[in-house]
Parts: structure tokens; sequence; C-alpha cells
């Protein structure tokens, strides 16, 4: 569904993607992994279309979206929802008008329908009877689920998590993996999950398919037990959290 | 650096924001007459730009009306001609004062937090989160506040000039026993179409630059909370000088050619 064809991208004299090649399978929760500075983000951002690549192509559902303009591009976002790492709620909007935002903006759904909306995607993230409240008044996790909510709201194809356990604790994190798996199988086939994520063994237990990034490129792709069996030292080390290696840190 | 290339890094820097702004100034007209038209959050601006401005406007009038009453009443006694204070007040305020303070009060109450609002919004990532929806930042932040600011600053500058009026009526009837008919007989008399005209016209080019220089500074945001404070500083200095300049050219045109 998703595609990199031989995608460089640099900023400056910091080559970030040197030549990837990756293809994100449909319907299953893929993890992006890699140390930083290795271009998870970017990766992510290509695929929102908010960065064009130097050269490559990224094809979504057999287009090249390299070639959008800025309409065809914000009409083409309306396929994703995506998680921020820090939710990105809009703190002057209640729970309920950041999840009415969306349906309201891309669907122009009725005043009627969005409230059963609203209702499910609460009722889903487990946060039934917090309409009301403002983002300042829920906890981290609260705001992580809220942000889930809204992302889920329009029934998107594919939804984008940005490192959605990094600064939580081992609690929230837990609850949140088990989110992601959960909405993966409330959509079943019809929704892709793409994770960004340092949290190896969160990637482990909850990927059915995951992609390191490294030095630019695709180190390795595949399920779990794929990374469990290699003998590839660099991924070896980087599953292992260990300084001494062949991976360099900056 | 040498002195010589510090000014051309200098002049390069300028010529570049010109350059962003001109281009955030054609995306921003092109984005106006894109639909839906936001009219709640319309409203809404109009209302924190133009109403919750109105009683520093009104103070702000009233004292500049009776110190400008009380500058010239002086100077017009030495003369005898306290009766003329009506119209220099009434021609001083609709060419230039009000526009211009009106412009400054509202860059200090409601530009500077237009600014820190939306760059806090860039920084928290919600201006990401909305693009990442395919909701266009300027559709949906910077036209509304552009079309209030469009209305409500040339208002609120009308709301000076009357309240100015007001203030340097009193003090030349109650300090320098001016006649209130003549008073008001001397502006009504003497204050031509033009002065208006030309105090309107500089209101809704301020407007503009208020609005737009307000939403480009917050959406360029980088950086926590310094650089919301960094954003707010840089849009408020840019706006005082972009009008100054502007009221300079405006005002050179109109006058001298």
């Amino acid at each position: 569904m998703i595609k990199f064809d031989n995608v460089y991208k640099s900023f400056g004299d910091n080559k970030v993607l040197d030549g990837l090649d990756v293809e994100v399978p449909e319907g299953e929760i893929t993890f992006i992994v890699g140390k930083s500075g290795e271009g998870k983000s970017v990766t992510i951002k290509h695929i929102m279309g908010l960065l064009k690549p130097d050269k490559g192509k990224v094809i979504v559902e057999g287009e090249d979206i390299t070639n959008f303009d800025k309409y065809q591009i914000r009409e083409y976002r309306k396929k994703f929802g995506m998680l921020f790492q820090h939710a990105a709620l809009f703190d002057s909007l209640t729970v309920e008008d950041n999840i009415r935002f969306p349906l309201r903006e891309q669907l122009q759904m009725h005043e009627s329908k969005m409230k059963i909306r609203v209702d499910e995607v609460l009722e889903q993230v487990g946060l039934e009877g917090s309409h009301k409240k403002y983002p300042s008044q829920l906890s981290t996790g609260e705001k992580k689920r809220v942000g889930l909510a809204r992302a889920l709201a329009p029934r998107p194809k594919v939804i984008l998590y940005d490192e959605p356990t990094t600064g939580m604790d081992p609690l929230i994190s837990e609850m949140i993996d088990e989110l992601i798996v959960k909405v993966s199988k409330d959509f079943g086939s019809k929704l892709t999950s793409i994770v960004i994520s340092h949290d190896l063994k969160a990637a482990l237990a909850t990927a059915e398919n995951i992609v390191m990034l490294y030095q630019g490129k695709v180190k390795l792709e595949g399920p779990p037990s794929s990374f469990k069996k290699t003998k590839d030292p660099v991924i070896r080390q980087f599953f292992s959290g260990k300084v001494e290696g062949p991976m360099e840190f900056l | 650096m040498a002195p010589f290339e510090m000014v051309g890094a200098r002049f390069l820097t300028i010529i570049s924001a010109v350059g962003i702004f001109i281009f955030f100034l054609r995306e921003s007209v092109q984005e106006l007459f894109k639909k839906p038209i936001r009219v709640s959050e319309i409203i809404r601006q109009m209302e924190f730009i133009g109403n919750q401005s109105l009683v520093i406007i009104v103070m702000s009038a009233f004292s500049i009306g009776s110190v400008f009453g009380l500058q010239v009443g002086m100077v017009f006694k030495t003369f005898s001609a306290e009766g003329q204070m009506g119209i220099a007040t009434a021609t001083a305020l609709t060419r230039e004062l009000a526009p211009m303070m009106t412009a400054f009060l509202i860059t200090g109450r409601a530009g500077s937090a237009i600014t820190a609002e939306i760059a806090t919004m860039k920084v928290n990532e919600q201006v990401e989160a909305m693009e990442s929806m395919g909701v266009s930042p300027i559709h949906y932040l910077v036209i509304p506040r552009l079309i209030a600011s469009f209305f409500m600053v040339p208002l609120l500058s009308g709301v000076f000039v009357f309240i100015g009026i007001l203030g340097s009526f009193l003090v030349g009837t109650l300090v320098f026993n001016v006649d209130e008919g003549l008073y008001f007989y001397k502006i009504t008399d003497q204050l031509v179409y033009k002065d208006i005209t030309m105090g309107l016209e500089k209101s809704f080019l301020f407007s503009i630059v208020i609005a737009l220089i307000a939403c480009q500074f917050g959406l360029k945001a980088t950086g926590g909370a310094k650089g919301v404070g960094q954003a707010t500083t840089n849009s408020v200095i840019t706006m005082l000088l972009m009008i100054l300049l502007l009221d300079f050219v405006y005002t050179f045109f109109q006058i001298a050619i």
C-alpha cells in the first residue's frame, strides 16, 4: 500500500535517507525502529506529504504522491490519522470538539452523526464521559488516548503513531501498546498501523512487521521472529541496547 | 565579520524576510476566497480584536485628545484663535493620530496575543496536527483574524477620533472657554472628505499589516517557550516598524505627489 522507491533526502550536508526502499504491508501493524537521527520521523513526514524527497518516489495506493500539488496533498492526507508524540490536542477546544474537528473539516459530517461517532471513539479508547474536559484537565495518558480517538474518528485507512510511548511510565506505555493492538483488531484489515518507536520490547511484542532503519537504508525488514533470530551485529547491538559495538552513537 | 559583510548579511536577511512575507501574503489571498467561511471564528476574533480593545482605545483616545487640546490650545491662545482647536484636533486625529495610535494599541494588545497563541500552537505540534488532517492553517488561523482585523481596526480608529475630539472639546470649553457651537462648527465646516478617507485608508492598510505579521511570526515560531517569546517580541517590533514605514510612505504619496 505504501512504498518507498529509492528515496533520498538530505538536510544540508546531513544525508538522512540514502536510497530507502521499503514497502509497508496493508492492514498490519508495522513498527519503524532505529536509533535517533536515522530518519524515522523523516520517513513518516514523507508518507504524510509534509516533506518531499530529493530523489525517488513515495507510492501510496499506486500513486506517486511526490508530484501532488498542495491541494492534492490536502485531500490525500484525509486517508490518514496521526497520533503525535505529545498528542497535539487543540488546547482551546474540549475533548469533544477536538474529536469533532476532523469530522467537520474532512467529512463535513452532520451534527447528529458526529455525536454518535464521538461517543463511539471515546468508548473505544476507554474515555467515556470526558466530552467536556479540556486538554489541560487530562493526564498524559488520557491526552494520548484522546489524540488516538481524534485520529480514529474519521475512520482513516492508515494510522501513524509518532513515538507513542516516549517519555511515558511503563504502565501507560503498556496501555498505549495494548490500545494499538486493540484498535488494529477493531478495524481488522481495513486499518494499516505504522508506529515509530524506540521501544523495542513493544515492537517485538506488538508488531506484525518491523522495519529497522540504519544509515538511511533498511537494515532488516520482517516479522519480530526474524529480528529475534538474526546474527547481524548492528541489529543485535541495537536490540541489546549496548553502547559498544559496530553502531556509532553521536 | 567585516563591517561590509555584516551590512550585506543584514541586507540579505531583510530581502529574504520581505520575500517570505510576500509569499505568505499571496497564500493568504489565495485562501481568502476558499470555502468554508468560518463565521463563528471570525465573530470570535472580532470580539477579541474589537470589543476587548475598546476600553484601552477609549482611555487612550480621551487622554491623547485632551493633551492635544491643551497643547494646541496654548499655541492658539497666543493668537487669540482658540476657536480653531476643534478643527486642529479633528484634522490631526482623522488624518494621523487615530489610525496610527489605534494600530499601535492593537499591535500591543491583540497583535502580540495572536502571535503568542499561534506560536504556542506551532511549537506544540497543533499546527502540524491541523496540516496532517488536511486543513490549511492559513485558512483556519490566519483568514478569520485577517477579516476581523480588517473590520475592527478602522472601526476602533473611528471610535478613537470621536473620543479624542470629545477630550479636546472638554479641554477647549472648560480650560480655554471656547464656545461649544464654534468648536463643532469649525469641524463640520472645515474637515474635508479627504481627511476622513486618508485616515480610513491608513487604518485598512495597518489592519492587514497587523494581522498578517502577527500570524506569520506565530506560524514560523520554533523551539519551546523561548521560541514563543522571541516570535512575539520580533512580531511586535516588525509590526510597529512596518506601521511607521507605511504611514510615512502613504502620507508622502498623498501629500507630496
